[in-house]
């Protein structure tokens, strides 16, 4: 019963509902714990990337980010792994891109209100719940056994795995599907965000609809669309478990000379030091993680940034 | 359409963009039929009813003992870790929802939303990690316990995972109701918190709902997390719930992501391990269904 004023009371005439009214009391208790909640995430969240830094920091140094990790207890560097991710984010986005603008156009011009797109969106929101792990033995099932195994029963009648290995095809190709969605999504906005009066104008001028689309809907799109690929890539930089079984080697020193070549991966190295590597040293395994998340934010930074940036110019 | 050539060249980019368009559900069926693929074999060495209802998993026990592949240990150590991190990030991520769209100043909801964004792109081995170095022993050492390794643990963590996802989604539905509910509530004499708790929960609720079923199906999914922190051992729940909770657990997506690198292409445990995909597959299926329908059901509404 303290008569101070109630910092939680709405402006405006109360209409006889005094300050210190049952109502408000409850009010101030309620934002109270609604306030202590949203501290018991902000908290452990601001110390988790404290603690990363913290430890990770001091590890950071050129031989680390330039030399090969040293094979009995994984000290030295993670090039190789830096490598790899860099090979796999741009194999993955080159593959995943084609197939989710297609798939937005065809959502956002051509297929209006049939009830195929109904079950596109189903497809979509499902494929994006398909949990990453999954992803994994699909791509082994799929990518790596049935495509790669036939090409070299078939195509090459090779003895040894050729194709049917895990390697950073298969890796991009499972990460294509696991980004997909993502991609799909923010091109389709991008592709809503663009005003009808422009189609209509350039159909009105005697264009084709795919002479539209391309001169005219697409550039106007283009940074939405690039957006996507941003976020696609940042996904993909950090994604271990969909790769760890189709992809990811745990110990190369030398760089993969080619697609079916296995590549060290900067996840799944800091996932294999952890928990593989005899007593690690915790600045090892900061340094690794800061990299990796430092990558990651960086890409999906400038996405977003991109995106403000986009949204800010739009001249219409 | 002046000339045929033209013609052509458009039903040929329809053509291409239709099937961009289809390449989702080709895909989504495509990854359930090849994982079910790989695991009906293993139906023919080892019954489904087994499968089912066998207490164990020890997939390279020997014959005559073994091996066992039984779902039951993987679905408990799953459905305990998930528990424990919803009944964990189901309350705290709604609070974050309910007072960054609510209750928080311009200023400090400019801070928290980018907060919670930057949570949702930190790489989940990333969190594994911290969850290895810093939870375990803390679990290990509040609780005088053996290892930290524990379904507690994994739980924590992956109200980590599960919070950005809650929370984000929960917010759009918050947001999305429209400013006259409250101010109608306000003009009738209700405080804020009134209206929120009476009318614009309510009319969120089903895409918080749907926040929840993709916060679940988050947790459920997630693989490195528990790998790391959760021990991937354990047996069904003989010595009581909190022993359980306190002790290593299996979990289905721990069991494949820990298992799939050792496993031979082709042997019954490799069998297994799609199987426990099929599984979790379908959990994951529901969990979305029900979360897209919710959020379509929420749309309508909104629309009326």
């Amino acid at each position: 019963m303290t008569p101070a004023v109630d910092p939680g009371v709405a402006p405006g005439p109360s209409l006889g509902v005094g300050s210190r009214s049952r109502a408000h009391r409850g009010q101030t208790f309620a934002f109270g714990a609604l306030g202590f909640g949203t501290m018991l995430i902000v908290a452990p969240v601001l110390w988790f990337f404290g603690y990363v830094v913290y430890h990770g920091a001091s590890q950071i140094s050129w031989t680390f980010l330039t030399q090969p990790p040293n094979a009995i207890d994984a000290s030295g560097g993670i090039f190789p792994a830096i490598v790899g991710t860099l090979y796999l984010m741009v194999g993955t986005v080159l593959i995943a891109m084609p197939l989710g603008i297609a798939g937005a156009i065809y959502l956002t011009e051509y297929a209006g209100h049939s009830p195929i797109v109904r079950l596109i969106r189903l497809a979509i929101v499902n494929l994006a719940g398909v949990p990453s792990i999954v992803h994994g033995l699909f791509g082994l099932g799929f990518f790596v056994l049935f495509v790669g195994g036939s090409i070299d029963a078939f195509v090459l009648h090779a003895s040894r795995p050729v194709w049917g290995q895990p390697c950073i095809l298969w890796g991009c190709c499972t990460l294509a599907v696991v980004i997909l969605p993502i991609i799909i999504t923010s091109t389709e906005e991008a592709l809503l965000a663009v005003p009808s009066s422009f189609r209509e104008a350039s159909l009105g001028l005697g264009a084709t609809k795919w002479h539209t689309i391309r001169r005219v809907v697409l550039p106007a799109a283009l940074p939405g669309v690039l957006t996507g690929a941003i976020l696609g890539v940042g996904r993909a930089a950090g994604e271990t478990a969909p790769v760890m079984i189709t992809c990811a080697a745990s110990f190369m020193p030398t760089l993969p000379r080619g697609l079916n070549d296995q590549a060290m991966l900067l996840p799944y190295h800091l996932y294999f030091v952890v928990t593989q590597v005899p007593n690690p040293s915790l600045g090892l395994q900061s340094g690794i993680a800061l990299v990796l998340i430092a990558l990651v934010i960086s890409i999906n930074a400038s996405g977003i940034f991109l995106r403000m940036r986009a949204r800010r110019a739009r001249k219409w | 359409m002046a000339s045929p050539k033209r013609g052509f060249k458009e039903r040929a980019v329809e053509g291409v963009v239709f099937s961009g368009g289809m390449a989702s559900i080709v895909l989504v069926v495509l990854i359930f039929l090849f994982v079910l693929k790989e695991a009906m074999p293993l139906l023919r060495e080892y019954p489904l009813i087994r499968f089912l209802t066998d207490r164990g998993w020890q997939p390279t026990l020997a014959a005559p003992e073994g091996p066992w592949f039984g779902l039951m240990p993987n679905l408990w150590g799953s459905f305990l870790v998930t528990a424990g991190a919803v009944a964990l990030s189901v309350p705290l991520a709604l609070s974050t929802a309910i007072f960054t769209s609510e209750v928080a100043p311009g200023w400090l909801r400019d801070m928290l939303k980018p907060l919670v964004e930057l949570l949702a792109s930190v790489p989940s081995v990333a969190i594994g990690f911290v969850g290895a170095v810093a939870i375990n022993p803390l679990v290990k050492d509040l609780f005088g316990l053996d290892t930290g390794k524990s379904a507690m643990a994994g739980s924590i963590m992956l109200a980590f995972m599960a919070a950005p996802t809650i929370a984000t989604i929960a917010e759009d539905a918050i947001n999305a109701v429209p400013r006259s509910f409250r101010d109608g509530s306000l003009a009738l004499g209700a405080t804020r918190w009134q209206g929120i708790a009476s009318i614009v929960l309510p009319a969120a609720k089903p895409g918080i709902l749907a926040a929840v079923m993709l916060g679940v199906g988050r947790a459920v999914g997630e693989t490195m997390v528990v790998i790391m922190v959760t021990g991937n051992a354990g047996v069904l729940p003989d010595k009581g719930l909190w022993y359980a909770f306190t002790h290593s657990v299996r979990t289905i997506t721990g069991t494949i992501g820990a298992e799939a690198l050792e496993v031979a292409n082709g042997e019954p445990h490799y069998r297994a391990l799609f199987m426990l995909g099929v599984v979790l597959f379908t959990i994951t299926f529901i969990l979305n269904a029900i979360a897209h329908y919710s959020l379509g059901k929420g749309d309508r509404r909104a629309q009326a």
